[in-house]
């Protein structure tokens, strides 16, 4: 079965390149990407629903990670959606541990391989997490 | 799925977010939510928005349903986007120009990828649009991949197609060619801000009057969709030709026409699946392939002979 990703920048972040550099390679590696742009966490789970997706991609730069970030997971498991919420940008080594804590699966920093990704959702898509 | 029926009694965007990704991935359980919802089809007006890339579809779909949304119609959205031949990936991006959409409770926006179809739309799509249909949407928009001369699979779903233009694509020998030119009941020509929208529109004009549909004179509109320029009379066209097909007695035609072609397409789908398993399972017949993929054995007498052995394998005609 083909995975779907919904991809988004959350919240305000002005950056592009890097959400779209990765919904680009996980469309190499064959996986669906539905790309959203910005969006706040109430949008971003809507549309998980809507298109029925395995993952939640967040992409962040500007600092919102810890709040924006588990919020999206707590509306998401509220609602039903079991899909896996992972996330990437410049995030603080120390804030990690409270990410995952909060349910998102994995962190991704700067330097990540895109395999390693791939491999990552592969591996996990279909066991619900947090 | 025994609770199928249950499903579509309790009109929530979550199960229905559920009950398409079965359809999307023509999983086991897809056959039940589809045999349900061909019962409970509903009086959904099918709207076909096609054209060339860059056109301007999604931002069109973007304005025209937040205009739409705010009479409190039910509206179903299914944006399709191409899939790699190479990788089987796909990046469906027609979401990003929504956005203006996202937060309304009455639109749901499905995004297909095409999967190898190659007539501008995903396998899939008649089905989703039966599930939104079905589920009590009372419009449903689908967007095609951006198209060439001869992607029209939306023909077959949608009661009402709009061609979406733009200046500059060429000179009017261009408008006259058959294909993708004929199939629209309303054509608009976005993106008129452009230099060559004038000449585009009186082309247009020009075709619509050598093909006149039956009681029909599809309309030809300019718009500019990032400014909601030409929304209203877009929406009126498309109200417009909805009563012309309700008092025409096509509406009722084209649902049946629609009945008899998913029949065939299901027809034609579960034969593939019975020659498939069948030629699988032969070792005698994988020789035979073999042979004919090196040359030594002409598919016409191969595939004569597969049909026949399978034809008898089930009893005979």
């Amino acid at each position: 079965m083909q995975i779907k990703v919904v991809m988004a920048k959350l919240g305000l972040d002005i950056h592009w390149r890097g959400a779209l550099v990765v919904s680009r390679m996980l469309r190499d590696e064959g996986m669906e990407v539905v790309y959203l742009g910005n969006q706040f966490p109430e949008q971003i789970v809507e549309a998980a629903i809507q298109e029925g997706a395995d993952v939640i991609g967040l992409s962040t730069l500007g600092g919102n990670h810890l709040t924006l970030g588990p919020k999206v997971v707590k509306l998401a498991r509220e609602k039903g959606v079991d899909a896996l919420v992972i996330m990437g940008g410049v995030i603080p080594e120390d804030d990690i541990p409270l990410l995952k804590e909060a349910g998102i699966a994995e962190v991704f920093g700067p330097e990540t391989k895109v395999e390693s990704i791939a491999t990552f959702i592969r591996e996990h898509v279909g066991k619900t997490i947090g | 799925m025994n609770e199928a029926s249950s499903y579509f009694e309790k009109k929530s965007d979550v199960i229905l977010g559920k009950l398409l990704k079965e359809v999307e991935n023509q999983t086991a359980n897809s056959i039940e939510i589809l045999r349900e919802s061909s019962a409970r089809k509903g009086t959904a007006h099918i709207v076909g928005i096609t054209g060339p890339p860059g056109s301007g579809k999604s931002t069109l779909v973007n304005k025209l349903c937040k205009t739409l949304a705010k009479s409190g119609i039910e509206i179903g959205i299914v944006a399709v986007d191409p899939t790699s031949p190479f990788t089987k990936g796909a990046l469906l991006g027609d979401r990003t120009r929504m956005q203006e959409l996202s937060g309304l409770s009455n639109v749901f926006i499905k995004s297909l990828a095409t999967r190898g179809n190659l007539g501008g739309l995903a396998p899939t799509t008649a089905d989703i649009v039966q599930v939104l249909d079905a589920y009590g949407k009372e419009l449903i928009i689908i967007e095609t991949v951006g198209v060439g001369q001869i992607e029209f699979d939306v023909l077959e779903i949608a009661d009402t197609v709009v061609l979406v233009n733009v200046p500059g694509l060429g000179d009017s020998l261009q408008t006259l060619k058959a294909g993708i030119m004929e199939i629209a009941d309303i054509y608009v020509v976005n993106q008129a801000d452009r230099p060559g929208a004038d000449e585009s529109v009186r082309d247009l004009k020009m075709m619509v009057r050598e093909k006149l549909q039956e009681n029909w004179e599809q309309p030809v509109l300019k718009t500019i969709a990032t400014n909601n320029e030409g929304m209203i009379e877009l929406i009126d066209q498309i109200q417009r030709h909805k009563e012309f097909l309700l008092h025409s007695n096509r509406w009722d035609e084209k649902r049946k026409t629609r009945n008899l072609t998913r029949l065939n397409h299901l027809m034609i789908q579960s034969l593939n699946n019975e020659v498939d398993s069948y030629i699988r399972r032969k070792q005698g017949i994988q020789i035979k392939i073999q042979q004919v993929k090196e040359g030594k054995l002409d598919p016409y007498t191969l595939s004569d002979h597969i049909v026949e052995q399978l034809i008898k394998k089930h009893g005979g005609m």
